[in-house]
């Protein structure tokens, strides 16, 4: 089975997973940066498809990051997979993206039966989920994605950007200090869930705050 | 490709409408257009977030719809043409990112539009033509906009007038607004009379029954020291300022409430409309004057407005000059303008956008599409 996987909930990455591959990866890309999505993520996509020597007809499946992410850059890679899998008519899956952190956490030498991934929401906050591992398990996800203030979450071990940002207040795992949802772990995970008979979510953003917008209260009047 | 008649689509989402637009060169085959106006309604104006999380859930569902009127293939479009600015920096990258997509997964060229030159665009169409728009001709006429045009766009997101030396790679701005856009200007007016969202229509309406001399609202940037002169014109002879006629209008109202009065609403809606529309048209039909434009194509959701196009015409007609108003839904944000000036576009010879460029929320008209 051969996945398009697209994370754009922090920096823009897509990757080709299979698992016929070799360690399950045909090809991926990366960004460091978190603000340019709708400029990288379509030519990125396209020399990924381009240097596998692949066609939409030959992929199988395609699965995004649903966040919690910025907004405006989460939107752009749901956007993108939404229109691949309708052109291509292929079924369409939503991966939360924090999963991608908690299975390179597994993966690692680092890993541990029970931790946090931390993102960067900005505005002081940041997202985050609690999971746990079992040996030779996928990570479980126990709690979230939430949104709030790192002082604020459980006292264990923080894998991720936002535990590096915030690493006065967490238990920040210096080797993960900088390390973003990549969709080469997302497509990965889903992959295995998708082995395993597990049903995956559809690509509704998981957003966690509502947009600023108040409501205006009546106008004062004179007197 | 077919340059002759290229098959293009054209996406929008600039704002609150997410559009998908067909056309055969000059044909409009679809303009099909998902709204989020409703969801605004409670907020009194835009909401771009709001905006932006609708184009996410409109975008696939808006192109099925579309590619199912028109009963074409995304296989037969020649190219694709998306809206990358003017417009909401969220809203534009969904419509930005979806259409990249949508290049990838074709492999068709991506052609990436001026917004506000895709509003003159829809001049262009079979029928929709400023040739037979203005009721002269019927349709059928080859579409050919007319030498000496200009564009009078008005709406909740714009305030503009332009020249069209040529629609495919020469326009120029005139003049703008320098503040709040008209329509957005009628938006908040009506939030101070109690109208509701959107302010137009419901300003329109109860200015019918008003007294639009009952007060004089101000006529921004009007004065000498910004108007200046033909030959030396001031530094905002053809611009708009309606955020002080909005703050007149509150203090006005304030008067009244202040006296224990009752608000006279409705001659209040008809003296705002009257000073919006008054400097609107004024201002437009100098411009058209000093820069010998002898054809004005009305878009924007204000061309709605009756009273807009009441006296945008008496005065367009008596300064010798040809107003021309394409139907109402193709006035609106939608992507049937887009796909149209793609067309025109590809008909010219010019060279796709690639899927490199980066949408731009405050994109001049200079730029009528961006290079690749
Ligand atoms: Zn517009």
């Amino acid at each position: 089975m051969l996945i398009l996987a697209i994370d754009t909930s922090a920096v823009a990455s897509a990757a080709l997973v299979s698992d016929d591959a070799l360690e399950g990866v045909v090809a991926s890309f990366a960004t460091e940066d978190t603000r340019s999505h709708a400029e990288v993520l379509a030519p990125g996509i396209d020399d990924l498809l381009a240097s596998a020597g692949v066609s939409g007809s030959d992929v199988d499946a395609i699965v995004t990051g649903v966040g919690p992410g910025p907004f405006t850059g989460l939107r752009s890679g749901i956007a993108t997979a939404r229109t691949l899998a309708f052109v291509w008519n292929k079924p369409l899956y939503g991966m939360m993206s924090l999963d991608a952190v908690a299975l390179e956490v597994a993966e690692s030498t680092d890993a541990v039966p029970e931790f946090l991934v931390v993102t960067d929401a900005r505005r002081k906050e940041v997202y985050w989920a609690r999971y746990s591992l079992a040996d030779g398990q996928l990570p479980q996800l126990e709690d979230g994605p939430h949104v709030g203030f790192a002082a604020d979450l459980p006292d264990l071990p923080a894998f991720g950007a936002g535990a590096g940002l915030y690493s006065d207040a967490l238990k920040a795992n210096p080797a993960f200090s900088s390390e973003q949802p990549d969709a080469l772990y997302l497509g990965q995970f889903a992959l295995a869930r998708l082995a395993a008979g597990d049903p995956l979510p559809d690509s509704t953003p998981l957003y966690l705050r509502e947009s600023d917008a108040q409501v205006p209260g009546p106008r004062k009047r004179a007197l | 490709m077919n340059r002759q008649q290229p098959l293009v689509l054209g996406i929008e989402s600039s704002c609150d409408e997410t559009g998908v637009g067909i056309v055969r060169g000059t044909t409009l085959l679809t303009n099909t257009v998902s709204s989020s106006m409703d969801e605004h309604v409670r907020f009194g104006g835009v909401i771009p977030e709001i905006a932006s999380r609708a184009h996410l859930d409109a975008f696939v569902p808006t192109l099925r719809q579309a590619l199912d009127d028109a009963g074409v293939e995304l296989d037969d479009i020649d190219a694709i043409a998306v809206t990358s600015g003017p417009g909401l920096a969220g809203a534009l990258m969904v419509g930005v990112c979806a259409a990249k997509a949508l290049a990838v997964a074709t492999g068709k060229p991506l052609y990436a539009i001026n917004h506000l030159v895709a509003h003159v665009g829809v001049g262009l169409l079979d029928g929709k033509s400023p040739a037979s728009a203005s009721g002269g001709v019927g349709s059928g006429v080859a579409p050919r906009l007319p030498d000496n045009l200009g564009a009078l766009l008005v709406s909740g997101g714009h305030t503009e007038i332009l020249k069209i030396n040529s629609i495919t790679d020469d326009v120029q701005l005139l003049g703008s607004t320098i503040d709040d856009a008209a329509g957005e200007a009628y938006d908040k007016v009506a939030r101070i009379l109690g109208l509701g969202y959107p302010g137009g229509p419901a300003i329109d309406r109860l200015a019918k029954t008003g007294n639009p001399k009952a007060i004089r609202f101000p006529r921004g940037l009007s004065q000498p020291k910004y108007m200046g002169s033909a030959e030396e014109p001031g530094p905002h002879r053809y611009d708009w300022s309606f955020s002080g006629l909005k703050t007149a209008v509150a203090r006005c109202v304030e008067q009244f409430e202040a006296r224990g009065e009752e608000v006279p609403v409705a001659d209040i809606a008809a003296a705002f409309q009257e000073a919006v529309v008054d400097v609107i048209t004024s201002k437009a039909v100098l411009a058209c004057r000093e820069n010998g434009i002898k054809d004005v194509l009305l878009g924007g959701g204000v061309a709605a407005n009756s009273r807009l196009r009441e006296l945008t015409g008496q005065r367009c007609a008596s300064a010798g000059i040809r107003l021309h108003v394409p139907p109402l839904d193709l006035c609106t944000d939608n992507g049937a303008m887009v796909a149209a000036l793609g067309a025109q576009l590809v008909m010219a010879g010019v060279a796709p956008s690639g899927i490199r460029f980066a949408p731009d929320s405050s994109m001049p008209v200079t730029a009528v599409s961006l290079p690749a």
